[in-house]
């Protein structure tokens, strides 16, 4: 319980952190997009369930959060999110969690994954056909920020779950 | 069987995302719990946030070369003092216009716009889609839903969603942006439509201007047009770049540069007359 507390005070101060300090950062007018990192960092460290169950909440919180901006409706978000944690869980039996190259692939590919369907939805719908402009000037810069951002946050994340860990065992061991 | 539950779940939530995504072409999600959450718990990180950068950049500013700033110094002096005199002349111009209008009997409505200043507290909110900005104030100050923005002497947006004590206001470079304007030398009226792939540019799309007889040409001010439901009639947006006549032979098209800095704005004015209670 406690641990599933903590992890959820974890997600909401990457989500305010998403809508307040990290566009302060922006460069180029590109921010990175640390929900992803989030994710896909659980996903790959605490298997399918909670990534799935993860990105679900953190992606509806974040379209909830950012309301009615643009054009976009709720829910998108909450289920490209919901899909990256999916996957990355299916990394989590394969991969020792502590091997920063998997988290950077995960997050790539999830960064990727998502902008590609906010093209689709948000500006392909539209008649906007130019797809390597924005895969150009969008897309690729916000994965490599996105990257770049994977390797200072992952570490946290991971010293943060093995804190969990030992925590959960020490609970578990005084029960018994 | 935890495989296949989490793979049940992951069913169930997707058609539950769905769902919400239908729902949402339907049911107005901007009001809800979290708005609430983001206006007492965003608004003041966001704007702690930009205190911090705007006291960085001050002291930045500070390093600059005071040979510089003198140089400035006497350039705007002499500015000031042209523009003095023509402020004379276009004030009794302005007296006289009155005069004239109160003969006609019009209203003196365009300077009798009520506004408030505010300050802008977040760019693109969290996303690279959008050219979206915050500000610090909202419902509580009188802020509502379509009022117009002004940053500087021109047209900056539009208000989309208003909460407590922050407002977002859709700028006319974003990509969902559609400005009804009117060119002013001709009277004519075109559509202003913002595009991401200009904002690089400094650009905005000038699109279905109706100009039979060619009169428009590039450096001719555009200006929002007295047609529009949204926006209040004859705010500067910019003026003409480029301009060309479509293929279809009937309308022209082209780009305009605007008067306002959208990569640098930091005060705007709200102007709280909204065009359907005018």
């Amino acid at each position: 319980m406690r641990t599933k507390l903590i992890i959820l005070g974890t997600m909401l101060l990457c989500l305010l952190l998403q809508c307040s300090l990290l566009p302060a950062i922006s460069i180029a007018s590109v921010t990175p997009n640390l929900m992803i990192i989030f994710t896909a960092s659980f996903g790959l460290m605490r298997g399918k369930r909670s990534g799935l169950l993860l990105g679900f909440l953190g992606g509806l919180l974040t379209d909830l959060l950012l309301g009615s901006q643009g054009g976009l409706f709720v829910g998108l978000r909450a289920f490209v999110y919901m899909y990256i944690g999916y996957f990355s869980g299916f990394c989590y039996h394969i991969f020792y969690d502590d091997d920063i190259k998997m988290p950077v692939v995960l997050a790539a590919a999830g960064d990727l994954a998502y902008g590609f369907l906010f093209y689709v939805s948000q500006f392909l719908l539209r008649g906007r056909v130019d797809f390597f402009f924005y895969l150009r000037r969008i897309i690729l810069p916000e994965t490599v920020y996105t990257v770049l951002l994977t390797l200072v946050c992952y570490r946290l994340f991971l010293l943060l779950n093995q804190k969990l860990d030992i925590m959960d065992k020490r609970s578990v061991g005084s029960f018994v | 069987m935890s495989h296949f539950r989490s793979k049940t779940l992951l069913f169930i939530l997707s058609v539950l995302s769905g769902i919400i995504i239908i729902l949402s072409f339907v049911v107005d999600f901007s009001v809800n719990p979290l708005n609430y959450v983001a206006g007492y718990v965003l608004t003041p990180l966001q704007s702690g946030i930009n205190q911090v950068g705007g006291w960085l950049s001050d002291r930045m500013d500070y390093f600059e070369s005071n040979l510089d700033l003198a140089a400035k110094n006497e350039e705007l002096q002499a500015q000031v003092d042209e523009l003095t005199v023509q402020n004379t002349q276009l004030l009794q111009d302005h007296e006289e216009l009155n005069s004239l209008r109160d003969l006609y009997e019009l209203d003196h409505k365009y300077e009798s716009y009520e506004k408030v200043g505010a300050r802008v507290i977040a760019r693109e909110n969290a996303g690279n889609w959008f050219s979206i900005f915050t500000i610090d104030k909202g419902s509580d100050d009188g802020l509502a839903v379509d009022m117009n923005v002004l940053a500087g002497a021109g047209l900056a947006g539009i208000i989309t969603d208003v909460g407590p004590n922050w407002a977002k206001v859709r700028s006319v470079i974003d990509d969902y942006s559609n400005v009804s304007a009117e060119i002013t030398e001709t009277g004519d009226t075109c559509i202003i439509a913002g595009s991401l792939d200009l904002i690089d540019d400094g650009k905005i799309n000038l699109v279905k201007l109706n100009d039979p007889d060619s009169e428009a040409k590039a450096g001719d001010t555009v200006v929002t047009s007295h047609i529009s439901d949204k926006f209040l009639p004859g705010i500067l947006i910019g003026y003409i770049s480029e301009i060309q006549t479509d293929p279809n032979n009937l309308t022209r098209s082209g780009y305009i540069s605007p008067v306002v800095d959208f990569k640098d704005i930091k005060e705007v004015l709200v102007i709280k007359n909204l065009k359907q209670s005018i």
